[in-house]
């Protein structure tokens, strides 16, 4: 069980990576907004207390690794870096520009704690069952997260991935999806539904959990629950909300890459400060 | 072919993407074989009015390159006319073998668009930059492929491609062009246009590279240096006898792409090059590198796709004579 303290902790997490997320994009003018948004939660849980990392050896043989498949949500994860200490802050207003080391999509050779290399939507599923294969070769006691798309699971390779996980019973590997059912053009139900995603994952061979993406508590509670599982991979469907924590994004249709205006940048920081003020007063 | 240089070449008002859509729709007005594919990539091509006005002939089959690709080769076969869509790298890279067998072996007729290329893809970085679409299209026996320079090429294109047969692949940059072309132009797929006469150099160019040249052989007119500019708008099947003829008549070429100069244009000139009348070749391209993030104009010269970048290698090309 989680305390009310740590939970505290998750949900300032996830409100500074929202903060620090939207001053990156709002500082370029335009980003893939909805899709940071959205999985903030998740990565406030990760990298907030579940990942066992050293930001001061980022390569350290038994960490914990992290796929972000979905990578156009690099904003957000390197928010989630920079606040966990692997670099500065300000470094987070180089997105996008020239020389950067922070591009639009996650790339593990840019980055100090970007573990792989993603863009092309996936692509890193089959990278993390890689990673969990080698490092349970070695021996090592770590696991690989995985971070999909909802949109992104109509990739066949993704379905690829998802047998051969089994196959190796890797339950070192745990997925998450971010099922804000949302894709680029509009929703996931209405270009190609993905109907049942835990359902299909566990006819996979996997174990499989649906909770509130938004929760941190839930989100906290389902890895530990997924650890626990002997045998096989592990799937836990995030229920989510494209653009979540700006109402403004929440509510447009189109939210999956949005010009953000300085009104706007300041807009949704105002209301995202507003939260955080009221989660560290809790 | 009757191509008229434009007399301003300014930023068209249209872009890219609008006018491809308007075209696809006129054509399917005329012609009910004709359908669309797109991988969750509709909106960012601007197609969203052709799903309106044909839905059913509308297929955004989600993020699937390689399924889309397969099914447009499927439609084919029941005498449907696709045009696929996603970006350059997804469009080729991401789904070659189901191009090269399901719609290149199988001698089928599928129509398929890459948007962003080279550095046009600009903030999208890296991963979703392609410097070798055409590169490894151009390993499909029989294809064509294409790259418009801007709409008034675009459309004339589009619509001949509807009415001939086999694998095309398109190289599309999906925001506003240069305008090289008066209103009214038409080309000859496989004829190269030559938009400026010239006897010391002969300037190969295609997409974004084309203006390019032009800016390049109007600055070497004043250091007293007469280039031609070929317009190579067709890569594949390429244009021997025009570049024959370039390199008979000003006995030097410069070739200039947006694009890796490995299996590029530079690779297609010099192998008509060496092969029947070898003359002093440069490449101006990228060399074999992989893309980046930026804004596009910080990637054009880091890349070094110039106009300045050309006029460096035509006095070299020149100094090689
Ligand atoms: C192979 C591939 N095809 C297309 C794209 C372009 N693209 C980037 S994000 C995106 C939509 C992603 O939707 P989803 O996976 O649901 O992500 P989210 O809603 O979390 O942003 C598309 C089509 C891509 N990056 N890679
Ligand atoms: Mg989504």
């Amino acid at each position: 069980m989680l305390g009310a303290e740590k939970i505290k902790e998750f949900e300032i997490f996830a409100l500074k990576i929202r903060i620090e997320a939207m001053k990156a994009i709002g500082n370029l003018g335009f980003g893939h907004v909805g899709g940071a948004l959205s999985i903030a939660d998740a990565l406030a849980v990760l990298y907030g207390g579940v990942m066992n990392v050293d930001p001061k050896n980022p390569r350290w043989d038994d960490r914990d690794w992290l796929i972000c498949s979905k990578g156009h949500a690099g904003p957000a994860v390197y928010a989630a870096l920079a606040l966990r200490g692997y670099f500065p802050l300000e470094e987070l207003m180089t997105l996008n520009k020239p020389g950067t080391h922070l591009p639009s999509h996650c790339d593990r050779n840019l980055t100090i704690g970007v573990d792989m290399t993603t863009g092309s939507l996936g692509q890193g599923s089959s990278l993390a069952v890689g990673v969990a294969l080698g490092n349970r070769l070695d021996g090592r006691e770590n696991y690989t997260y995985l971070i999909l798309g909802d949109g992104e699971i109509q990739e066949g390779q993704v379905w690829e991935a998802a047998l051969y996980a089994a196959q190796q019973k890797l339950d070192n590997l745990i997925a998450f999806i971010d099922y804000n059912k949302k894709q680029l053009d509009g929703f996931t139900k209405e270009i190609n539904d993905l109907g049942d995603i835990k359902a299909k994952f566990e006819s996979f061979g996997w174990h499989g959990q649906e909770v509130d993406g938004s929760n941190v508590k839930e989100i906290y509670e389902a890895i530990e629950r997924a650890k626990e599982v002997k045998g096989k991979p592990s799937v836990i469907v995030l229920h989510t909300i494209k653009g979540k924590g700006w109402s403004f994004a929440e509510n447009t249709a189109s939210n999956h890459h949005m010009t953000v205006s300085k009104e706007q940048m300041e807009e949704a920081l105002d209301e995202l400060y507003k939260k955080l003020e009221k989660a560290v007063t809790r | 072919m009757s191509a008229i240089l434009a007399k301003n070449r300014i930023r068209e008002d249209k872009e890219m993407r609008n006018a491809y859509c308007e075209t696809l729709m006129e054509l399917a007005e005329k012609d009910e074989r004709i359908v669309v594919l797109d991988a969750d990539l509709m909106s960012s091509m601007g197609m969203k009015p052709f799903l309106k006005a044909y839905p059913e002939r509308t297929f955004n089959v989600g993020i699937q390159e390689a399924n889309m690709i397969g099914v447009a080769a499927g439609l084919s076969a029941t005498g449907k006319i696709p045009f696929a869509h996603s970006f350059g790298p997804f469009a080729t890279r991401r789904c070659f073998d189901q191009i090269f067998l399901s719609c290149g072996y199988s001698r089928l007729n599928v129509r398929i668009t890459g948007s962003d290329p080279g550095v046009t893809a600009s903030y999208n970085g890296g991963t979703h930059m392609p410097f070798e679409d055409m590169g490894i299209m151009r390993n499909i026996p029989d294809i064509t492929i294409l790259e418009p320079v801007d709409s008034v090429m675009l459309r004339d294109l589009i619509k001949q491609t509807a009415n001939l047969y086999g694998v095309f692949y398109t190289r599309l940059l999906r925001k506003n062009a240069v305008k090289i072309y008066e209103e009214g132009s038409t080309f000859e797929i496989g004829k190269g246009v030559q938009l400026r006469d010239g006897k010391d150099v002969t300037i190969i160019a295609t997409g974004i590279m084309v203006d390019e040249a032009l800016k390049a052989a109007e600055a070497l007119e004043v250091d007293g240096i007469s280039a031609r500019v070929l317009n190579m708008f067709t890569l594949k099947p390429i244009d021997k006898e025009t570049i024959i003829k370039s390199a008979e008549e000003t006995g030097a070429i410069v070739t200039a792409e947006n694009h890796n100069v490995i299996n590029g244009l530079g690779s297609a000139v010099a192998e008509v090059l060496v092969e029947n009348r070898p003359v002093p070749m440069e490449r101006v391209g990228v060399f074999d590198r992989f893309g980046e993030v930026g804004p596009e104009s910080y990637l054009r010269e880091r890349f070094n796709l110039t106009a300045s970048d050309i006029m460096e290698k035509v006095k070299k090309v020149i100094a090689r004579k």
